[in-house]
């Protein structure tokens, strides 16, 4: 046992950090912004073209004043945050994917084993989940499967084909790099995944947070501002251990 | 233990919706809206870093037009002049080309007929999110430009239009780089057809790597102009002196 219960140990990297609290920043007003710029027309199509006379295959739900930015219908207000923020996106998880490749916390933290993806581990992690344990006594440090699962899910697919389908959206870009639309197949398919993208990553984050409160807010929450993190009994949550509570751990 | 994650379940809701209002407030002051305004000269930049100077916009088959093309803005200025223009079939209606130029023009329809054409299938994509597909033709305003002799000290080209927002006409404006785009054309026909009223007939520019609100409709003037200040608003366009939108509409 590398880290016996009770005790604090390192659990995230400055870079990791770093880049947590910017990228949740940034999260939080492009989907905010995207949706007040869905507001502007609310139809989803697939292929090159789609306007108000052509099929959609998904008409939006007016988004509310309380969740869009700004809280009152603006489109280029919206697109003054969303275009602003998304290069905060993209060039930050630039610099947290090199940075993470070269201390190789990807490579440590991230990386699926073979026996993790057996479906009697597969179910084991389902169970423990359903009991609030999220952490394997043995290797409290390590991310369980489902854990590693969703991140690599938002880091290498829903968060690059986000910003992938955002730059499809661009007649500049259209005409620097064509090859983004032929991939996509054309730009209204991509808008169509640029949305679903943005509803992955909000599902993500939703999930995120449930967890977050579930596995000790207190405790998950200072692991990811000053690093330091409280090993749980049993990988099992003690609810009288977390820092909300219980104040700083003996 | 249920109360407390109630609590905090409530109390991240609660910290969304203030940040969502200090949004708003964010914009009001001076500093914050500044540097998110930042935003379209990093945009325009890179854009502009990673693109060839005549980079083209994607071209389509005729089979890949829009069955309709959708008309957005000005669907008919309305004006007694343009009504005027409309019912001689545009017979008197001229292009001013002036500002600093050396040879100041006035062209007729048969005259950008009679200019070197470029036909062009293109997408129109809006600010709102929609695309339509269509064909357009005209001669290149770049070929215009050169046959009036820009000055030196020319570094934009303002349009200004015959439809009028808030008592005063529609105008955009687009830099040399988009003047000179082999795409960038004073287009009279679509699909085939003269303009329609709701296309921008006579005339409308089409400058195929920006947003829709920057192809003006219903041309009157083009004018080559050393600065954006003092017209308008100062900022561009109706658009970008009135709402805020970029002046730089690349995405």
């Amino acid at each position: 046992m590398d880290a016996p219960p009770g005790t604090v140990i390192r659990r995230h990297g400055l870079g990791t950090r770093i880049w947590h609290w910017i990228n949740a920043v940034a999260i939080f007003v492009l989907l905010g912004s995207g949706l007040g710029i869905s507001n502007a027309h609310p139809r989803l199509y697939w292929g090159v073209y789609g306007a108000n006379f052509d099929a959609a295959w998904m008409e939006l739900p007016r988004f509310p004043a309380w969740i869009t930015i700004p809280s009152s219908y603006n489109l280029a207000l919206s697109r003054r945050w969303h275009l602003f923020f998304a290069l905060v996106l993209g060039f930050c998880l630039l610099a947290y994917m090199v940075w993470s490749l070269v201390d190789r916390h990807f490579a440590r933290d991230l990386r699926l084993r073979r026996r993790e993806l057996t479906p009697r581990h597969l179910w084991a992690d389902v169970r423990a989940h359903l009991d609030f344990r999220f952490h394997d006594p043995a290797r409290p440090r390590d991310y369980n499967v489902f854990q590693k699962l969703s991140y690599i899910g938002v880091l290498f697919v829903a968060l690059p084909l986000a910003i992938l389908t955002g730059i499809a959206l661009s007649p500049g870009m259209n005409a620097a790099w064509p090859w983004v639309l032929d991939l996509l197949g054309g730009r209204q398919s991509a808008r169509s995944v640029h949305f679903l993208c943005a509803t992955a990553i909000a599902a993500f984050t939703v999930v995120h947070l449930v967890l977050v409160i579930l596995a000790g807010a207190g405790n998950e929450l200072r692991s990811m501002l000053t690093g330091r993190w409280r090993v749980p009994p049993d990988g099992r949550v003690d609810a009288a251990a977390d820092p909300l509570v219980a104040g700083e751990p003996r | 233990m249920i109360r407390r994650r109630q609590l905090l379940g409530g109390g991240i809701a609660g910290g969304a919706g203030l940040l969502l209002g200090g949004c708003d407030r964010a914009v009001q002051s001076a500093l914050p809206r500044k540097i998110l305004f930042a935003g379209e000269t990093m945009q325009m930049g890179l854009q502009r870093a990673l693109m060839d100077r005549d980079a083209l916009a994607p071209e389509y088959r005729p089979e890949q037009r829009s069955p309709i093309f959708r008309a957005n803005g000005t669907r008919d200025p309305g004006t007694p002049e343009y009504a005027a223009l409309r019912d001689g079939r545009f017979a008197d209606w001229r292009l001013t080309v002036g500002g600093l130029v050396a040879r100041p023009l006035s062209l007729s329809l048969t005259d950008l007929g009679q200019l070197p054409q470029r036909a062009q299938i293109t997408r129109h994509d809006c600010v709102e999110g929609w695309s339509a597909i269509g064909k357009w033709q005209g001669p290149r305003l770049g070929d215009v430009l050169r046959a009036a002799g820009l000055r030196d000290a020319a570094r934009y080209v303002v349009f200004t239009c015959a439809d009028r927002y808030g008592g005063a006409p529609y105008y955009e404006s687009i830099d040399l780089v988009d003047a000179f785009h082999p795409q960038t054309i004073l287009a009279w026909a679509l699909n085939d057809r003269f303009l329609p009223v709701a296309n921008g007939a006579p005339c409308r520019l089409r400058v195929e790597r920006q947003l829709g609100y920057k192809h003006a409709k219903y041309l009157m003037r083009v004018d080559a102009v050393a600065s954006l200040d003092g017209i308008g608003k100062g900022q561009g366009g109706y658009w970008e002196d009135n709402v805020d939108y970029d002046w730089y509409a690349g995405i």
